[in-house]
């Protein structure tokens, strides 16, 4: 069986930037935080492959550390959401239409119901600008997608043969709930969790292009496109790279969504053998 | 097909009419902000002189682009032996846009209202030493002062003291009253702001029939704005980084005129570790001007070495002071016993000068040890916390107002320099009237301030103004702010 067109892309993006990410803990192409104004604002060449920005920092480091960035940010975004989220799924789920299965899913319509970037521009209005508040904001709005999600598909395995066996066998709840139905939901888990983390990208750039998310030196893409605005017409390049950055990103981790799930749903993967 | 043909020339032709006529007569001006009110004696915005003086309210002196100081509703005045007493004379025939005649009354009406015990003038200072205001005869007022003031009439000019009316001024914030060359017609809020040739005009009368004041605060929207050519003119454009682009544009005019805009890095005297003037003296050596006023402003801006216009015939160059040394400076935060640097706080309102200034100055400062937490501040949190509230370590802003070296005696204002020598020093300042004696003194108050290096002192703010090529009339230079179109023309 060979693997869809689709994950092989997107995974090379993705390992693309991460990649990148990760070099730039210990190599930059140069020192983002010094500054060497009058080299400015330079099209790409040899000695600066993607060209210098309006301080004259290399771009191209500066998307590697800013990749860092959205990565983190991201990342931990996911894992806020998946550490409440999935738990209080799989709560609710166990407990199907009892009054706490209520609140639960009553809470999450809730903060389900406001317009994410609204409350994420809010929290960090009032907590302050700063890439904890960032992810903490975008975090919390993961919450509810994980939830339901869970409880969705946790749901259609209650009533399962085997779960039965084990209620049988005299485990509880929440032993079955860990031991059965997380493993059994897993792929679900992992393909929303590509999808959750290229939106998170995208939330951290909105949040950084209005100039709430991470602060300067700290480098970042929503920031760099917000920097290049009035350059757009004097040098594009500063405008477009790091807008391809976001783009190319948040393309690779969706397709490499999309290949994970298709790789991983039982009922497409019977249908292709 | 060709009815289409017809009907887009038909239509282009109306647009080519009415673009014809409209430049002869009529003039789109934009500003980035939009003014709160239009009541310059009751609010402290630049945006409100910059649309009503001159323009609108005039007073009994006025300013010229050249920062020059010539009558204006007060054709001549006469000061008695002492200094104390000043009687203005006033012209003849001039009225209200509402028909009133301005006289003598509305003078003693509109001191007495800015210098009251509960007026809301922004500058009340400039009324400070005015102990009286008689009217002699409708066309004659004098005013006594209570000590000599060699500033008055530099004072009377600024826009916090134009002549308003007792008659007029309840509406004042939305419907300004005045006796200027144009005639307020309508403020829409949010949008824009019309004003209509004054017929009955005591002066010569403006050239243009109507102008429009618009607000565009974004410097992206601006750019197009003017490409689009929807206005006509821009004062202040905040892109120094196009002005490359409008230069080389025969469709342009690029003006860059100085301010009053002193911008400065200012430091917080009163905290930890400010308060040790070697550490302010190692802030003031970390920073390189000239990679500021390039990185920040394209070039645009003159350096400074002290709270004042360099294009002041009284301005003292002390930037050798606080030049450009790091190495000087991490020797400085040693001695002051900070080998390792120090972590601050950099609050930054929006404009450019600020926050790319901030970046540069912060790269700046990393170097020499001293690490900074920059937060992007709007205005309205700026003013809330930095300024009012002085919870700040560094925070970077331009002051815009003539002759402000002033501020350096008030020790609550948001730097909080308290300097005794300083303050007894303007109080000599303000009682002397002798112009070699006042060089003197304001000479040794820029010395002061700079050695001790009370804040570091960037560079003088520049303003790029963009117009239509042709217009004539514009001020060059922002000795107070003001976009005064009473001279302008179309070619």
């Amino acid at each position: 069986m060979s693997l869809p067109r689709t994950l092989i892309l997107g995974a090379f993006l993705t390992a693309l930037f991460l990649g990148g990410a990760l070099l730039s803990f210990v190599w930059t192409p140069y020192d983002i935080e010094l500054l060497d104004i009058p080299n400015r604002l330079h099209a790409p060449d040899a000695v600066n492959w993607l060209g210098t920005d309006h301080l004259g920092r290399d771009i191209l480091s500066m998307i590697m550390m800013g990749a860092r960035t959205s990565i983190a940010v991201a990342l931990l975004a996911v894992g806020i959401g998946m550490g409440i989220g999935v738990p209080l799924g799989l709560t609710a789920a166990a407990r199907r239409g009892s009054l706490l299965d209520e609140v639960i899913m009553r809470g999450n319509d809730l903060i389900f119901a406001f317009p994410s970037l609204v409350i994420a521009i809010l929290i960090t209005a009032v907590f302050g600008a700063g890439a904890a508040n960032a992810i903490i904001a975008i975090g919390i709005f993961n919450i509810p997608v994980f939830a339901r999600v869970t409880r969705g598909a946790a749901l259609s395995f209650w009533s399962r043969d085997f779960i039965l066996a084990a209620r049988v066998a005299g485990k509880n709840k929440a032993r079955i709930s860990v031991e059965h139905i997380l493993p059994n939901i897993a792929n679900l888990l992992i393909v929303q969790g590509t999808i959750q983390f290229s939106l998170g990208i995208l939330a951290e750039a909105a949040l950084s292009y209005i100039g709430l998310g991470a602060q300067p030196p700290t480098a970042s893409w929503g920031r760099m496109l917000a920097d290049a605005q009035t350059l757009a017409a004097l040098a594009p390049h500063v405008a477009l790279i790091p807008g391809l950055a976001i783009v190319l990103m948040v393309l690779g981790l969706n397709l490499m969504g999309d290949g994970l799930r298709d790789l991983l749903d039982p009922r497409i993967r019977v249908a292709r053998t | 097909m060709k009815r289409l043909t017809t009907l887009m020339l038909a239509g282009s032709t109306a647009l080519f009419a009415g673009a014809a006529y409209a430049q002869h007569t009529h003039v789109n001006v934009a500003m980035q902000l939009e003014p709160p009110n239009l009541d310059p004696t009751a609010g402290a915005a630049q945006a409100i002189d910059s649309v009503v003086y001159s323009n609108i309210y005039e007073g009994l002196t006025r300013f010229m682009s050249d920062g020059s100081v010539v009558p204006g509703l007060a054709e001549s005045w006469d000061i008695s032996e002492d200094g104390l007493t000043y009687t203005f004379h006033l012209r003849d025939g001039v009225t209200f846009h509402d028909g009133t005649t301005m006289d003598a009354e509305d003078v003693k009406f509109t001191l007495d209202r800015a210098r009251a015990e509960d007026s809301t003038n922004a500058q009340k200072a400039l009324f400070a030493n005015i102990a009286e205001v008689t009217v002699i005869d409708p066309l004659t007022v004098q005013i006594t002062l209570s000590a000599p003031t060699g500033a008055l009439l530099f004072n009377l000019a600024w826009g916090d003291a134009v002549i308003v009316a007792p008659e007029s001024i309840g509406d004042a914030a939305t419907h300004p009253i005045g006796t200027g060359a144009f005639v307020f017609e309508d403020w829409v809020q949010g949008d824009h702001i019309n004003i209509a040739r004054n017929p009955n005009y005591w002066g010569t009368p403006a050239v243009l029939d109507s102008a429009t004041f618009r607000f565009i605060s974004d410097p992206t929207a601006a750019f197009a704005a003017l490409m689009a050519e929807d206005v006509d003119v821009f004062v202040g454009y905040p892109a120094p980084e196009n002005i490359p682009q409008f230069e080389a544009d025969p469709r342009f005019q690029v003006l860059v005129g100085n301010t009053e805009g002193e911008t400065i890095l200012a430091m917080n005297n009163a905290r930890e570790p400010f308060d040790n003037p070697l550490v302010r003296q190692a802030v003031a050596h970390a920073i390189d001007r000239q990679a500021v006023i390039d990185g920040a402003m394209y070039g645009l801006g003159t350096p400074i070495g002290t709270h004042f216009a360099p294009h002041n015939p009284d301005y003292v160059d002390l930037t050798g002071l606080s030049n450009y040394d790091p190495e000087r400076s991490r020797a400085l935060l040693a001695e002051a016993g900070l080998p390792d640097g120090f972590t601050t706080t950099l609050n930054l309102p929006p404009p450019s000068y600020a926050r790319r200034g901030g970046e540069i100055i912060a790269a700046q400062l990393r170097a020499v040890g001293i690490q900074t937490e920059i937060n992007n501040q709007e205005w309205a949190q700026w003013l809330e916390t930095t300024f009012r509230g002085r919870d700040f370590g560094l925070t970077i802003v331009s002051h815009t107002e003539p002759m402000d070296i002033n501020i350096y005696a008030n020790p609550e204002y948001y730097f909080q320099y308290n300097n005794p020598d300083f303050q007894a020093l303007m109080t000599t300042l303000n009682e002397t009237t002798d112009p070699a004696r006042r060089t003197e003194l304001l000479q040794q108050a820029q010395t002061i301030i700079a050695e001790d290096y009370v804040n570091a002192y960037l560079f003088e703010l520049a303003v790029p103004t963009i117009a239509r090529a042709g217009i004539e009339g514009l001020w060059l230079n922002q000795p107070t702010a003001a976009i005064d179109l009473t001279a302008v023309s179309w070619p």
